[in-house]
């Protein structure tokens, strides 16, 4: 339906600015980078075409296998924990009438904050004599005496640890929404028939919540992806590698070591990797899966 | 509300954990605040309580040791500009996928939903040369044009959907008074969309103010750069000195703070738009 108009190019006046600005900075770049990778450029001088053997290298890189694993493992990280506590402040906020929006207001607040100053509150509550490491000592309880940022077994886990923390209130308000939409003559049912909270919330909640459940999945694997900001401030992927995240290797070789090439070369993965997230879920969809 | 999820006595246990996860997430950012206004002096015994001695001196201080003059300037004008910049070409493109339904639309939606699922790593280094070609790095109309395109698909989709609710007899009428669709868009869309125009501004600059990634990139000139990247180096210069660090990351939380008090709603109902469908 067309009925502002009889010309319809009027209705692509409106648009281009959008494309032509979108294209500009994130179209045609990404398009470049997807041909870069089948390059050797450094960003100076002649481009050499060398066809996959920026893949094959890469597959050989043990650096670019760890930093895979870790975002594996950060993904499989955030899929629980921050969804878990979610899930539960959700279902707790909805079974109460006062306090609700003070509770949500403090749970989504650190989700406003810039990565910056996230990470400087926690480098100092982390810090070994400062923050709660100094507080423990003064105290006589031997807990944080090293800062877990810069602790080989524990800096992963740090980093993604202060993601969530900012990041888990996000996931309450979106939940939260779909739990006000459940019928409540349906917990009114279960009530008759003398279920638990926690029957409430598996046979009623989780199924009539799926679609928001099962999208807030899909953004947290797709946004575990170019996780850069938390790891960069708080560790810079080390010490050793320990906390190295595909994102800021592909930085350091952008930027730092100028491989053009071998940077493309990673980026591309990221791409079809998160196409690949986003077709899945869109498969699953036509399949008849409500989501 | 669901009253008959829970029973009233019932409540307690509720607020009990809730409280638990409320405290977690705000006292961290209680301590940085105290420690903004806390002594230096007084960090080795006190590291986490409020201070004994409120000391205000730090905000000058820091206001000063890190030019803040310069570079609260830096950022406000990132924010209004990319702000401006995007809120316009995102509402004439929510207008037209909107209200115009150009052939090909669905080609447009798909291409810039497919845009905010691109990582940023895979087109910052050809973006970084492209800029470095066209002079750009280091000026912050090139950052804002980058912030904008990064935003405009979000603010796009959040116009469009507010403006498809518009009745269309609005735009019928004005149709037959002879209004062209220039003037509809700007005597009847743009006054109606006030409040969609907000939330998708507050939300723009939030995220413009906060960002990190393409600051740190861009901008490596210190006179240029934004409150984020100035506040990472300054940890580094001041590493020791929590009362001038604290201030610091404080002044970067309070126009935010204070915008977040005014507009809750707005903020929470725009940040969440995209991880809901319509």
């Amino acid at each position: 339906m067309n009925f502002l108009s009889n010309k319809s190019y009027i209705a692509w006046y409106f648009v281009i600015p959008v494309v032509f600005i979108h294209l500009f900075v994130i179209g045609i770049p990404s398009i470049l980078s997807l041909a870069l990778c089948l390059t050797d450029w450094s960003g100076l001088g002649k481009i050499n075409y060398v066809g996959f053997e920026n893949f094959i290298e890469l597959f050989d890189d043990r650096y670019f296998k760890k930093a895979i694993f870790h975002n594996i493992l950060w993904t499989i990280i955030f899929l629980t924990v921050p969804v878990c506590i979610a899930l539960m402040c959700a279902y707790l906020l909805t079974g109460i009438k006062r306090g609700q929006m003070f509770y949500r207001l403090a749970f989504f607040f650190p989700y406003m904050l810039a990565s910056v100053v996230n990470c400087q509150i926690w480098k100092y509550l982390f810090h070994p004599i400062h923050g709660l490491g100094g507080f423990f000592e003064s105290i006589g309880i031997e807990a944080l005496a090293s800062s877990p940022f810069t602790t080989k077994d524990t800096s992963l886990y740090a980093a993604a640890f202060v993601d969530g923390w900012h990041f888990w209130g996000f996931l309450v308000v979106i939940y939260l929404t779909g739990m006000y939409q459940v019928d409540n003559h349906l917990y009114e049912a279960a009530d008759i028939e003398g279920a638990s909270k926690f029957q409430k919330f598996r046979y009623i909640t989780l199924p009539m919540i799926r679609p928001i459940f099962i999208f807030s999945l899909m953004i947290i694997i797709i946004w575990s992806v170019p996780v850069f900001d938390y790891v960069y401030i708080l560790t810079g992927g080390g010490p050793a590698y320990s906390s190295e995240v595909v994102a800021n290797y592909l930085y350091t070789h952008a930027f730092v070591r100028f491989n053009v090439g071998y940077a493309s070369a990673v980026g591309t993965l990221m791409f079809f990797y998160v196409i690949f997230i986003v077709g899945i879920f869109g498969l699953l969809r036509r399949l008849g899966w409500e989501i | 509300m669901l009253v008959s999820n829970f029973r009233r006595k019932e409540a307690i246990p509720n607020h009990f954990i809730l409280i638990l996860f409320a405290l977690l997430a705000v006292l961290p950012i209680l301590v940085l605040f105290f420690n903004s206004i806390k002594p230096f002096s007084e960090f080795g015994l006190n590291p986490l309580g409020p201070p004994s001695e409120v000391r205000l001196q730090n905000f000058p201080d820091a206001w000063i040791a890190g030019e803040y003059t310069k570079i609260f300037f830096n950022s406000s004008k990132l924010v209004f500009g990319s702000v401006i910049l995007c809120l316009a070409v995102s509402l004439l493109a929510g207008f037209s996928l909107a209200k115009l339904n150009p052939k090909g639309s669905t080609v447009i939606a798909i291409y810039l939903l497919v845009g905010i699922s691109i990582p940023a790593q895979l087109y910052i280094l050809p973006l970084f040369l492209l800029w470095k070609e066209l002079s750009l790095l280091n000026t912050h109309i090139g950052l804002i044009i980058i912030y904008s395109a990064l935003n405009a698909p979000f603010a796009t989709f959040l116009i469009r959907s507010y403006m498809i609710r518009l009745p269309d007899e609005l735009f019928d009428a004005a149709k037959l008074d002879g209004a062209n669709t220039f003037q509809i868009f700007f005597r009847i869309a743009l006054p109606l969309s006030w409040p969609v125009i907000l939330t998708a501004g507050l939300i723009i600059g939030l995220a413009v103010w906060n960002e990190f990634l393409f600051a740190l990139t861009f901008i490596t000139d210190p006179n240029f750069k934004p409150m984020a990247t100035i506040l990472f180096s300054f940890q580094a210069r001041f590493e020791n000195n929590y009362a001038l660090q604290s201030a610091a990351a404080i002044m970067m939380v309070a126009p935010i703070a204070l915008l977040f008090m005014l507009f809750q709603r707005r903020f929470i109902s725009g940040l969440t738009s995209g991880g809901l469908k319509e």
